[in-house]
């Protein structure tokens, strides 16, 4: 038997007084570092506030866009239109995301196509959105001969499909394989063992993964250049050019009138709240129903 | 009613592993079957293949027959219809977290397209009953998740959630070894009460557990069947050598 070392006092408190420092500094450096996060974002939300909230009035919500030199207006087009190509690119993107992450993790285990998947899909994340907009451009605009906001939908699923994708197959994996065993093991067949069960157990973290694919395309300028072109009247023909809130803002921003500029912020201001009230919604639906207890 | 299952020159591979090796014995209907062994020895695989989820994996397979009554469970019918008519319950116990105590009993049958309201609140209450679990859930049945519950808990529920879609034959991989003395009780004296409705086959790496439930039991090694007979018989005057050894404690 060896003896432990005999431990003296001074000992003692050199070791308590080394863990407190120790702990204080990286306390200190954890919450520096999220203060530093956050800095940029909230000053980014305030000066949205100070810069937009006063030109925010009904008219904003309710107007198209008046001609140069007229006072008021507002972009009740490009709210309406960003609203319904969101809504087609998400009802395009969504599904064929969750479709691939699917086959990822519950078919495709070690194939070479679930690889070649896999590895597309994260070249498409890195893919400049403005390229989006491009190859959509040459798929649909230049076939029709005309813009159109199916067209920016179709740029936008296109950039949404990689995110929902690989955020699918990563929650997926999560689902503990006992629970599938458990499921198979009760004679459910596979495919409804996926959609009831595995599915079901990952989809707070799928829906996360949606929300945030939606909140990127939602601020997307790029790919809508050349799609949905931009529309100065209101209408939600999505055979016909449309207009959405970035672009209206990237127009009225670099346009040389101070009133476009002031239109620009209030959008701006209107597509962050946008984006907000839409996750934060979907996040309420979503934990509607939730059992007590459960994990 | 229980149903016999007959056995014949089962193999089963792990990729290039042969983990089961000719394996041939009869289990008896309506009783409580013990399968014993050191750890890899092969018993999980034997009634993982018995239901055929040991084709789940996919470097796996077998080879040979098993008989369920007079249905040869890898000719005459899909896994699908295998599992329905053998239950497993598995070491850990796996309710299904998203589901209500409720819904977990009732999957095997909502999931397979059956939705009668009235049939399944009877189907839940008996399996909840026959798992020993219904005086202790009945007021949460639908307010709390399968996850909220205790471990020996979470095992009944998971017994009642096998029993519910009415099989003729019950597997359990090791069912206790994850609970505390009391649950083990408690899970035992279900086997118990079971068996005179099922044919149940449980495997264990506990002798004084199959030395109370099981009439009789199989002893594995490495892959082999060395001795099946019935349980008093394995524990008192083992025919084989390594059995002996195996029970006395000598090795293992």
């Amino acid at each position: 038997m060896s003896q432990l070392p005999v431990r003296s006092a001074n000992f003692e408190r050199y070791l308590t007084t080394r863990r407190s420092v120790t702990n204080g500094l990286v306390t200190f450096l954890a919450v520096g570092a999220t203060v530093l996060v956050l800095i940029p974002l909230g000053a980014i939300l305030f000066y949205l506030l100070y810069k937009g909230f006063s030109s925010l009035n009904l008219a904003f919500f309710t107007h198209v866009p008046a001609p140069v030199g007229e006072e008021g207006g507002g972009m009740a087009n490009a709210i309406i239109g960003s609203g319904v190509i969101l809504a087609l690119a998400s009802a395009m993107g969504i599904p064929f995301g969750i479709g691939a992450g699917v086959y990822l993790a519950e078919y495709g285990a070690g194939s070479k196509l679930a690889e070649a998947v896999r590895f597309t899909a994260d070249v498409l994340n890195g893919v400049p959105s403005i390229v989006m907009g491009i190859a959509a451009y040459s798929l649909i605009v230049a076939h029709q001969h005309h813009f159109s906001g199916f067209a920016g939908s179709v740029a936008l699923a296109i950039m949404m499909v990689p995110t929902v994708t690989r955020t699918t197959e990563e929650m997926l994996a999560t689902v503990p394989s006992n629970v599938r065993e458990a499921a198979l093991g009760l004679g459910i067949p596979k495919w409804r063992t996926v959609i009831s069960v595995s599915l079901r157990t990952a989809s707070p973290g799928i829906i996360t993964g949606c929300m945030l694919a939606f909140a990127r395309v939602a601020g997307e300028t790029a790919p809508l250049l050349f799609t949905a072109l931009g529309n100065q009247f209101f209408g939600v023909n999505l055979n016909q050019p449309m207009a959405a809130l970035p672009l209206q803002i990237y127009t009225y921003a670099i346009s040389p009138y101070d009133e476009w500029h002031r239109l620009a912020w209030a959008g701006a201001l209107v597509l962050i709240v946008m984006i907000m009230v839409s996750v934060t919604l979907v996040r309420i639906f979503a934990s509607r129903g939730a059992l007590k207890g459960g994990n | 009613m229980g149903v016999d299952i007959k056995v014949e020159s089962l193999n089963a591979w792990y990729g290039q592993t042969h983990t089961l090796k000719d394996v041939t014995l009869q289990i008896p209907a309506n009783h409580a079957t013990a399968l014993i062994g050191p750890s890899g020895c092969g018993k999980s695989t034997f009634v993982r293949c018995l239901n055929r989820m040991h084709e789940t994996n996919p470097i796996a397979r077998a080879e040979g027959t098993v008989m369920m009554g007079d249905v040869d469970i890898y000719k005459d019918a899909s896994p699908v219809e295998i599992r329905r008519r053998i239950g497993m319950v598995f070491q850990r116990p796996n309710p299904f977290p998203t589901m209500s105590i409720y819904d977990n009993v009732a999957s095997g049958l909502k999931l397979n397209g059956f939705n009668k309201r009235r049939v399944l609140d009877e189907v839940v209450e008996r399996s909840l009953k026959q798992a020993a679990l219904w005086e202790e859930v009945k007021d949460d049945l639908k307010k709390k998740s399968g996850a909220s519950l205790s471990g020996g808990q979470q095992q009944r529920l998971c017994i009642a959630r096998a029993l519910a879609v009415d099989p003729e034959v019950l597997l359990m991989d090791e069912p206790a070894s994850a609970l505390d003395p009391v649950s083990t009780a408690k899970i035992e004296d279900l086997i118990f009460k079971l068996k005179s409705q099922y044919t149940i086959v449980i495997v264990t790496h506990n002798m004084q557990q199959a030395a109370r439930v099981a009439e009789n039991t199989g002893f594995f090694l490495m892959g082999k069947l060395v001795e099946f007979a019935p349980t008093t018989k394995i524990f008192t005057n083992p025919s084989d050598k390594r059995t002996e050894d195996y029970i006395t404690g000598r090795f293992g």
